[in-house]
């Protein structure tokens, strides 16, 4: 074995839910927080952070038991760990497969961070992006963010 | 038939820009009243922000064309100091109105609106977002008097707050204008519109002081810097001199350059300048009322 597997953080495998793989090093929590994920419900969630990746050369990994994701969540997702993979597992076995799609707009999930925006009024809308390459830009105010998405994410 | 709106210029393609301006021009020259254009109409005028000349400019428009004009009166005395959402405010005057022209201090505030009703919402400022039918009136302006091919202008003050410039900016990139923005780093061109900007290929200098670029301009557009975005008045005072023109700035300027300001000014234009032929900016402001009246039009 190898130094680096020695220390590598390994994680039981779940029976039902989520694996979230290949997520950009140092997301793993701000995913957490999007998913609403805080351990209460009772659940098994394992978390690696800075684990070694041929692909990433380091990479956080999340194991989620019973729990999906919902497609705003992933949306979300391919913003922030545009590499991610999600195996969904049932009965011990990964039934799915897939990695994050970039959409093109991301709904009702961030909030815009200029304070003048229509959006950060009393109003009944809910916030829209749009995707660029680098980045996201508010449909209403035009403001462009390229980075700290998570700190954007509605809580 | 889908509604109108118009909300920054972003949505404005040439042909649509130039459809305006030929209608602006049609009914500024005609020796008939356009007064039986659009008899029944009712425009709501909803200013949530103080404003002098569009306001009046619009009330004018549709008043030639016939129509009459609904306003909310102060927002003291309203529902809104009720608390009432703009979302609701819109909804109930949608069906008073034709048209709503809005004017409100947060960015997105029409695009918002224009989601929750089927008459046309018209963009009359929205903070420090986007003033499209100023920029109507402000190529109406440099098309009569410039020309808009082969266009060289400058845009100084403040390009980071000014909603004129950025309605103005995007547009002239339909014009294939070369651009030079003329600011104090802390006030230049934001981001968003800069995306913009770039995305649609436009020619863009930036320069942090007019006499660099100014002997080659055919146009200086020139915007007020307003007191409060600085710290303290010595500050302010030392910036907004920098940014102003008089008789001797323009010593060095082309002698076929035009001034343009979206008024009211306060200094950045020294008095003497209004004598010279460079002035075009009364001309500017009277065109308001032809090109408001031809975007109604087009849209009622
Ligand atoms: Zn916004």
């Amino acid at each position: 074995m190898s130094d680096a597997d020695n220390h590598q953080l390994r994680v039981s495998k779940i029976r039902n839910g989520t694996v979230i793989d290949h997520l950009t090093a140092g997301q793993a929590l701000n995913v957490l927080a999007i998913l609403g994920i805080d351990g209460s419900s009772g659940d098994t969630v394992s978390v690696g952070m800075n684990v070694p990746s041929d692909r990433l050369g380091a990479k956080d990994i999340l194991k989620v038991e019973g729990r999906e994701l919902t497609a705003a969540e992933v949306d979300v997702l391919s913003l922030i760990a545009p590499d991610a993979t999600i195996n969904i597992v049932r009965e011990y076995d990964v039934i799915d497969k897939h990695r994050v799609e970039r959409t093109d707009e991301v709904t009702g999930v961030l909030t815009c961070p200029n304070p003048p925006c229509i959006t950060n009024g009393d109003e009944p809308v809910r916030t829209r992006f749009q995707v660029l390459d680098a980045g996201v830009r508010c449909v209403y105010c035009g403001t462009i963010v390229h980075e700290d998405l998570a700190t954007l994410i509605n809580t | 038939m889908r509604t109108e709106h118009v909300i920054t210029a972003k949505g404005f393609c040439r042909a649509d820009i130039e459809t305006v301006l030929d209608r602006a021009a049609a009914l500024e020259a005609a020796e008939t009243s356009a007064i039986d254009r659009h008899p029944d109409a009712v425009l709501a005028l909803l200013f949530f922000e103080p404003s002098t000349r569009t306001r009046m400019s619009f009330d004018t428009a549709i008043k030639r064309l016939g129509g009459t004009s609904i306003e909310m009166g102060s927002v003291e005395g309203s529902s809104i100091a009720k608390g009432e959402s703009l979302a609701d405010t819109v909804r109930v005057v949608a069906g008073y109105a034709d048209a709503i022209v809005l004017r409100h201090p947060s960015q997105g505030a029409a695009k918002m609106a224009s989601e929750f009703v089927d008459v046309p919402v018209i963009n009359a400022g929205d903070g420090a977002g986007h003033h499209p039918t100023q920029t109507l009136l402000d190529l109406y302006t440099i098309r009569k008097h410039v020309g808009l091919d082969d266009l060289t202008i400058g845009i100084m003050g403040d390009l980071k707050y000014g909603r004129t410039v950025h309605s103005l900016a995007i547009a002239l990139t339909q014009f294939e204008a070369t651009q030079h923005f003329i600011s104090p780093e802390s006030l230049a061109i934001p981001a968003g519109v800069r995306y913009d900007l770039e995305e649609a290929g436009a020619s863009i200098t930036d320069h942090r002081t007019l006499l660099d670029i100014l002997p080659e301009l055919d146009l200086l557009y020139v915007t007020r810097i307003q007191r409060e975005r600085f710290p303290d008045e010595s500050e302010y005072r030392a910036v907004a001199g920098e940014y102003g023109i008089d008789l001797d700035t323009l010593a060095s300027a082309a002698d076929h350059l035009r001034i343009m300001h979206p008024l009211p000014r306060v200094d950045e234009i020294d008095p003497a300048v209004d004598e010279t032929d460079h002035a075009i900016y009364f001309e500017q402001a009277h065109n308001g009322i032809p090109v408001r009246m031809a975007l109604l039009d087009q849209v009622l």
